[in-house]
């Protein structure tokens, strides 16, 4: 199981399926719980409206580092860490406490069976944060109000009276600026102060009657405001769901009561972010901003960091350094022939030796010397031929070692840094739900609505992580084209870098064909399933949050981060990989192998036979199939039909799993399969059409 | 005069007269969309996506919701 986003430390399990139990005895469901933790310890709850700072102020309560982003939605599983005395957690944004989504689901379910909530609400957004900051007064719920993003607020010339406040909400307040730091020392004595707040009087002979049925005072007001899963498990019936909106309407009203007594206002010019953010949704400027952010971006992660830096990387150090120093060292006492090719700078060969070691190159001092000299002052490529099989499983050609450690620390290890900085200033800055505004109407062809830009994007990172992403999605029918065009047509980034340093090889008209297949691909995946899913897309209404220089430190971090998952998530998954790769090869059975698909291979997909090699590591991983590819010697419109039948496997084992368990047993083995048969068959098609 | 929201002019100020019925309805009430709430349109892209401005708030609403909520001009 991976662990997609945050360590070992928070636990992340709970998911709609799985509820807390109830605190109180007598209604008892049987119920699978993680989140019940060590029942001595009370539950703190970090509570608030997407985007607002919560993981800030996780992150600083626990020591953790779970993912912050400028986008509503990051969040979208409980984290869970300890912090003094209590059980801490972090829970996904919500606008009420209630079950439209899935986000809510998750935090209902843990804001019910907190013991005491740190209710994080931003500053400059009262108004509107402040509806949950009543709801959860009105469950009852012991809370504790830090007022967040005071920098924005001075910022806007807004004056917010936080003894008012306090007087108002009748609980605790607190002011902060979570990124600076500013104010969260206070946070211990809010967490000692928590109180239950003014309750709006008008719920109470209602709350009353219905606690001696449900047993608790936020069930019973959920149960009130027709929550149909919460009444349904104490057996009731939902009320109408307009006495809701009679309850909701109050509080709005309250609300805006509060807000109005708060906070003063003076008028201020716009700030420069707020005219570029502007600008980013505007219909003239809109695309080219695109056009310039995707320039920088293929700038950066295609040219920079895919060709220049992992040329040297990896053929290099890797290769040339690393992989000759832990050969050569095995040749010491190991029958070995060695071949060293002096190359050109177009990799062409000028001059070629083979050095022959049958006791060692212990036993033979001189002629190590002389292939070393030979070498020397050239670009050389060496060859290391062993006689011992157990010696070529783990140092050959395609030696579990030698290889893993290539292709993850000089060839993936830097793609996946790149992409993650890059994905990580995108993220913090704010520019996603721009583009979210953007593409609405496009994405609406293939059934999905703006805000599946989010997942799509991420997807560019690591699919495994942005299939859990696809929650925030409104229906299940969009969850499950977005999931589906994730595993089959989005390439993750440790996968995209491999292509993009093989099409930067294979020259821009395959490149040109190459990204039309996948678009065009994804296009018809996301359009017929659209027409076959029955039901509707749901609407986009999206908070824009402000643009944002990202933090240097965050983006950092989180690149860390996540590339300390890839490495841990995919290094296993490799060894093992080039371990069975060589097995094979050294039994004979690779070629075997290679005769049986060579009809599928050969015939069908028109490569060489031994792509069948880069096929197999792909059902394991297919950014390992892709650096299989990476050392074949393939004409460019071959590289075209390998990269599209390959980028159309499903990304990796950890993805899969993620898959199976967001989109059950079903719907996931046939996304499973469809990837190979749809990956075979595009791919084919390619080659009968291109070569 | 009440119209539909989705064909409000760009720079045009709203008072928001009705909302669509259903959980929506309720969603939107929490954010504080709801009748009497002025809003402002900032931008109108191509295909009808409206970002709106409503107490120092930007939010993004297709076309689709936003033609089932009506407004009268201020
Ligand atoms: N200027 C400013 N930015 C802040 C402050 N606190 C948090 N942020 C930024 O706000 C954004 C959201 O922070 P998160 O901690 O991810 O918010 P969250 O509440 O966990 O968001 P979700 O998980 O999406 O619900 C990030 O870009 C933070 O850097 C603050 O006090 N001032
Ligand atoms: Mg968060």
């Amino acid at each position: 199981m991976p662990s997609p986003i945050v360590d070992t430390g928070p636990e992340r399990a709970l998911t709609s399926k799985t509820h807390p139990p109830q605190p109180h005895a007598g209604h008892h469901h049987p119920r699978t719980d993680i989140l019940a933790g060590d029942p001595s310890k009370r539950k703190l709850v970090l509570v608030g409206n997407p985007n607002v700072g919560k993981s800030v102020f996780f992150n600083y309560l626990s020591g953790l580092y779970v993912d912050v982003s400028n986008f509503p939605g990051t969040t979208v599983e409980v984290a869970k860490a300890s912090y003094l005395e209590y059980d801490l957690y972090d829970t996904p944004g919500i606008y009420g406490v209630s079950s439209f989504n899935d986000e809510e689901t998750v935090a209902r379910d843990i804001i019910l069976n907190a013991d005491l909530i740190v209710n994080i609400v931003d500053g400059v957004h009262l108004e509107r944060d402040l509806f949950l900051t009543q709801q959860l007064i009105d469950m009852g719920k012991p809370v504790g109000v830090a007022v967040n993003m005071l920098d924005e607020a001075r910022h806007q010339k807004l004056d917010i009276d936080l003894a008012a406040l306090e007087r108002e909400l009748g609980v605790p307040v607190i002011g902060t600026v979570a990124t600076q730091r500013e104010g969260l020392d206070a946070i211990h004595d809010l967490i000692r102060s928590v109180r239950e707040g003014r309750q709006n009087p008008s719920l109470h002979a209602e709350l009353h009657r219905l606690l001696s049925v449900v047993g608790s005072q936020g069930e019973a007001l959920l149960v009130l405001e027709g929550d149909p899963v919460i009444a349904a498990r104490h057996g009731l019936k939902t009320v109408v769901s307009s006495s809701r909106d009679e309850l909701y309407i109050d509080r709005r009203n309250r609300v805006n009561t509060i807000v109005a007594q708060v906070v003063s206002h003076a008028q201020t010019g716009r700030r420069l972010s707020s005219l570029f953010g502007r600008a980013t949704v505007s219909p003239i400027w809109g695309l080219p901003i695109l056009a310039v952010i995707l320039f920088l971006l293929y700038q950066f992660v295609g040219v920079l960091v895919a060709q220049d830096l992992v040329g040297f990387t990896e053929s290099t150090v890797g290769n040339r350094i690393v992989e000759v120093a832990i050969k050569g060292a095995v040749a010491r006492n190991a029958a070995t022939e060695i071949t060293v090719e002096r190359v050109g700078a177009h990799d062409e060969i000028i001059a070629e030796r083979n050095f022959s070691f049958p006791d060692g190159r212990f036993a033979n001092p001189a002629l190590w010397k002389e292939a070393q000299d030979f070498a020397s002052g050239h670009t050389a490529n060496w060859t290391f031929k062993y006689s011992n099989p157990w010696i070529v499983v783990f140092f050959g050609e395609f030696g579990a070692i030698t290889m893993t450690l290539t292709y993850l620390l000089f060839l993936l290890m830097p793609l996946v840094i790149g992409f993650y900085l890059a994905l990580s200033v995108l993220e913090d800055s704010g520019y996603l739900p721009r583009l979210a505004t953007i593409v609405d109407r496009t994405l609406r062809v293939i059934g999905l609505n703006g805000r599946a830009i989010i997942p799509l994007i991420l997807g560019f990172g690591c699919v495994t992580m942005a299939t859990i992403t696809t929650r925030l999605l409104g229906t299940n029918r969009e969850k499950t084209i977005a999931t589906t065009i994730l595993q089959l047509a989005i390439p993750c980034s440790a996968q995209l870098g491999v292509i993009a340093a093989l099409l930067a090889t294979a020259g821009p008209a395959a490149t040109a064909i190459y990204a039309a297949v996948i678009f065009s691909f994804l296009v018809a995946v996301g359009t017929s399933m659209s027409r076959l899913i029955p039901g509707e897309t749901s609407a986009l209404l999206l908070d824009l949050p402000p643009m944002r220089f990202p933090r240097v430190g965050n983006v950092v971090q989180k690149t860390a981060y996540k590339t300390y998952f890839f490495m841990k998530e995919a290094s296993p998954w490799f060894f093992v990989g080039a371990l069975a790769v060589s097995i094979l090869q050294v039994t004979g059975a690779l070629v075997a192998v290679q005769d049986l698909l060579q009809p599928l291979v050969v015939s069908w997909l028109k490569l060489p036979k031994e792509a069948a090699t880069a096929f197999v590591m792909g059902l394991v991983r297919r950014d390992f199939g892709a650096a299989g590819l990476y050392s074949m010697d393939l004409s460019p419109y071959q590289t075209v039909a390998a990269l599209v039948t390959i980028t159309l496997f499903v990304p990796c084992i950890a993805s899969v799993v993620v898959m199976l368990k967001e989109r059950g047993l079903k719907e996931g083995m046939i996304i499973w399969t469809g990837s190979f048969v749809l990956a075979l068959v595009v791919g084919g098609l390619v080659a009968q059409l291109l070569i | 005069m009440p119209m539909l929201l989705s064909t409000v002019r760009k720079g045009s100020r709203v008072r928001i007269a009705g909302l669509p019925l259903g959980d929506m309805r309720s969603q939107l009430i929490r954010l504080g969309l709801m009748e009497g709430t002025v809003v402002e349109c900032l931008e109108r892209l191509p295909g009808g996506t409206l970002v709106l401005l409503h107490s120092r708030q930007e939010v993004a609403v297709s076309t689709e919701l936003a033609a089932s909520i009506t407004v009268s001009s201020l």
